[in-house]
């Protein structure tokens, strides 16, 4: 190494970087994802992981079922009300730093099934980085889902995690509502709830 | 669908003369009788006897909305012989409140899934089947999604939910 | 979530009577979330050490509702939702969809039609038996059978997506005919996939059906009797594993089925083994089914003509003929649309899972007043226990993805 008027001249086997960099670096490119597959969209997601679209290629070789093994879950397919529950205790299972994609056009916003029992978009009750449209989406489109989520990891990835603290973020996310009101079992005594589905049927109109 | 109309008649005629059917109509090659709902889970057995040893679907329609209905549900068995390859529809009709039916798990026991189901989306009761829990909705459903007057997109069930924030996790 | 055991009960539902008084054995909870590749299915499992004693299924973690939005789209919109049932070849659900909706129309459909319904038809059950059976691989060990088994997938996506643009859920029959014709590339491709397919079917063969380990861990396992295939409603493979010779495309010919020649594949021994040569053989029929079709198409329009004011008229039609354009304004206009007579029918496939039938009510305007699916996979679920009982816990997975069980069509 040596000083030449100011400037730090490195040898090549050498390189200097932040240690936020070098984290998000490493972080995006062993990306393990757990497979949330339910419906058609897993299938894609295996044909993705299959031999024709390797997504082995990006770093996200090992699919492991396991939540505490993994740091990408991707929600490939519909979400039932009664399997959501499920999705939030595998969330939550997860150890951080963890991302998610929601494939599919049911994932994201509830997709053609607009009925009583269909979820109309995970990122309602957990929080998503990354949503791929299509019903199902192609192979080559989650690829590029994966690609913007690793950019996405470099871009604001840091050591600790910090990224993570995001609750001015989610606050100006629309899709979130928060229900502070007590659950109950019976949606219809739940008063704040319904005058949510009140107030949103009344801005979409009837139904014809 | 190649069926052989004169030998279902046969049997549609044994059937007719044990429980005096309310109507036999045949439609698209498809012969359907209609029975009593007391006399149902009987004929059934009676159809098992004479062949008919596979049960194909239970099924049921709300006619709520239906121009010229009579009854609010109709309950459908469908039958087929795997000898001879005929089929059979027997209906029984039931209405409100609380429409009941005897289970016929006991002569098939396909049945079993099949009523549950129909119980979970119509909320038809069957008496004697060894099981009677929901078995699409979740257990804490209280309506009955399949019936007319339950819309389509629900009463807010599919929301109601806790959210969980990137704080939360 | 957590399972009260007062609420399932497994005890007094155990076979053995002296089982049931033991608080000993073990409760594992298999799912909805497993590595198995059949998504969103529930058991759980009493154990006595390795062995299970009873099995409780529990499914209902995919229910979107299909039946009840089948009352809401009419019959051409409904067959994007059926395309999301059987997802793992969903022509065949389209098929058997409108061969539903045309049994209670009183439509024929022309020759043509029914040589291509027939071929897409093969091909999906080419591709679904391909994934079952690569996933009963994929779950005892074989991940390279898997493997191969996809890649054929992707040819077979490829000649879907060259007939009508999708790779799955194609959505590509309607009332009276199908969406797009096929073209000399599509009947290229498929002729080469004809030439190339049989051996790779070889080399899967070649690693698994004389393969000690795969042969040690299914023959043997989840025996289903013939009396009680029919007893439990079983159909398809899943019968015909067991003995039960039934196939309604012998039984009750529809499409082109009864001018072409192919034998059905039964075993007698209704175990996993049965169930995996079942669907090997199978495979190899529908590839005779589809090159005979393939060189016999005939020619001639695949719609139906204008008068049955079904199918939309062709481009020539409509701007030619009045009877066209009126055909053409009456079918696409919101409230208009065809006749469809006050009446109830049942109409059933051979559907690569079983008979995929629908019970399709009418009220006159061509939305269905009641759409039912007798799905298959529900049946073959309900058998699960049954198979089960006394085997260990790797049999169980090998069961599972012996019966494929799809768990959309299992939910809808």
């Amino acid at each position: 190494m040596a000083v030449d008027g100011g400037k730090l001249e490195l040898p090549e086997n050498v390189f200097v970087s932040k240690l936020d960099e070098l984290a998000s670096w490493c972080r995006k490119n062993s990306l393990w994802p757990m497979p949330f597959a339910t419906a058609c969209c897993g299938i894609e997601l295996m044909a993705t992981g299959a031999s024709k679209h390797d997504l082995a290629r990006f770093g996200a070789e090992v699919f492991r079922f396991s939540p505490r093994q993994c740091d990408l879950m991707i929600v490939a397919g519909r979400v039932v009300m009664k399997m959501l529950p499920v999705l939030q205790r595998i969330w939550q299972q997860m150890h951080e730093p963890k991302w998610c994609i929601s494939m599919g056009a049911c994932a994201s916003t509830g997709g053609v099934f607009d009925t009583y029992a269909v979820v109309q978009g995970i990122d309602r009750f957990i929080p998503v980085d990354m949503y791929v449209p299509g019903c199902p989406p192609r192979p080559e489109q989650l690829i590029q889902a994966i690609i913007d989520l690793q950019d996405k990891i470099q871009r604001e990835g840091t050591i600790t995690g910090r990224e993570f603290d995001t609750a001015g973020r989610q606050a100006r996310k629309r899709a979130l509502v928060e229900i502070a009101a007590p659950l109950s079992i019976d949606a219809a005594r739940n008063p704040v709830l319904q005058r949510e589905l009140a107030a949103a049927s009344e801005a979409i109109g009837p139904r014809s | 669908m190649p069926h052989t109309p004169a030998a279902v008649d046969e049997v549609v005629a044994d059937v007719s003369a044990r429980f005096g059917l309310l109507e036999t109509s045949t439609f698209r090659g498809q012969t359907r009788i209609v029975v009593r709902s007391v006399d149902a889970p009987d004929a059934l057995r009676l159809l098992n006897q004479l062949g008919f040893d596979l049960l194909v679907d239970i099924t049921c329609v709300d006619y709520l909305e239906y121009k010229g209905a009579k009854h609010r549900y109709g309950l459908v068995y469908l039958l087929a012989n795997t000898a001879t390859n005929q089929r059979l529809t027997v209906r029984a009709f039931l209405d409100d409140p609380d429409p009941t039916i005897r289970s016929v798990v006991p002569l098939w026991e396909g049945a079993n899934w099949l009523e549950r189901e129909v119980w979970d989306l119509f909320g038809i009761r069957f008496e004697g089947h060894p099981d009677l829990r929901r078995l699409v909705m979740p257990e804490e459903f209280t309506a009955h999604p399949l019936r007319k007057d339950y819309p389509l997109q629900g009463r807010g069930e599919r929301h109601n939910f806790p959210v969980i924030t990137r704080d939360h996790s | 979530m957590s399972i009260a055991p007062a609420e399932f009960d497994l005890a007094s539902r155990a076979a053995d009577a002296d089982v049931r008084s033991e608080d000993y054995l073990w409760t594992l909870n298999f799912g909805p979330q497993h590595p198995a590749t059949h998504t969103t299915l529930r058991l759980v499992l009493k154990l006595e050490g390795e062995r299970v004693v009873d099995a409780m299924p529990e499914m209902g973690y995919l229910h979107s509702g299909f039946e009840k939005i089948g009352e809401h789209l009419t019959f051409n919109q409904y067959v994007t939702v059926t395309d999301r049932m059987n997802y793992i070849s969903p022509i065949a659900n389209n098929v058997a969809w409108h061969h539903a909706v045309e049994a209670l129309l009183g439509l024929e459909l022309t020759p043509r039609c029914r040589y291509i319904r027939t071929i897409v038809a093969e091909l999906a059950r080419i591709s679904d038996h391909l994934l079952s059976n690569g996933a009963v691989g994929l779950d005892t060990g074989a991940f390279t059978f898997f493997l191969y088994a996809f890649y054929q997938r992707e040819v077979i996506y490829d000649i879907f997506e060259t007939l009508c643009g999708a790779r799955f859920t194609n959505s590509y029959t309607r009332v009276g005919g199908v969406s797009q014709d096929f073209t000399p590339l599509v009947i290229e491709k498929i002729r080469g996939f004809v030439k190339t397919f049989p051996k790779t079917l070889d080399d899967m063969e070649r690693l698994l059906t004389r393969n000690r380990i795969f042969v040690d861990r299914t023959k043997g396992v989840g025996v289903l009797t013939k009396e009680e295939a029919i007893n439990r409603s079983a159909t398809g493979p899943v019968a015909r594993a067991s003995g039960v010779t039934r196939d309604l495309r012998k039984d009750e010919p529809y499409l082109a089925y009864a001018d072409l020649d192919f034998k059905i594949a039964c075993a007698s021994a209704g175990d996993c083994y049965a169930r995996y040569l079942v669907r090997m053989q199978e495979m190899r029929e529908s590839l005779k089914i589809v090159a005979q079709a393939l060189e016999n198409l005939p020619s001639g329009p695949v719609n139906v003509g204008i008068d049955q004011r079904t199918a939309l008229p062709t481009k020539k039609q409509v701007y030619s003929s009045i009877e066209g354009t009126i055909s053409h304004f009456e079918l696409s206009m919101a409230n208009r649309g065809f006749e469809v007579p006050f009446e109830e029918s049942y109409a059933a496939i051979e559907a690569p899972n079983g008979e995929l039938g629908f019970y399709i009510v009418g009220d006159g305007d061509d939305t269905a007043y009641r759409a039912r699916c007798r799905p298959p996979s529900v049946l073959h679920f309900a058998l699960f226990p049954f198979l089960i009982r006394g085997h260990t816990l790797s049999d169980v997975v090998a069961v599972l993805g012996s019966l494929n069980i799809i768990a959309a069509e299992l939910d809808r």
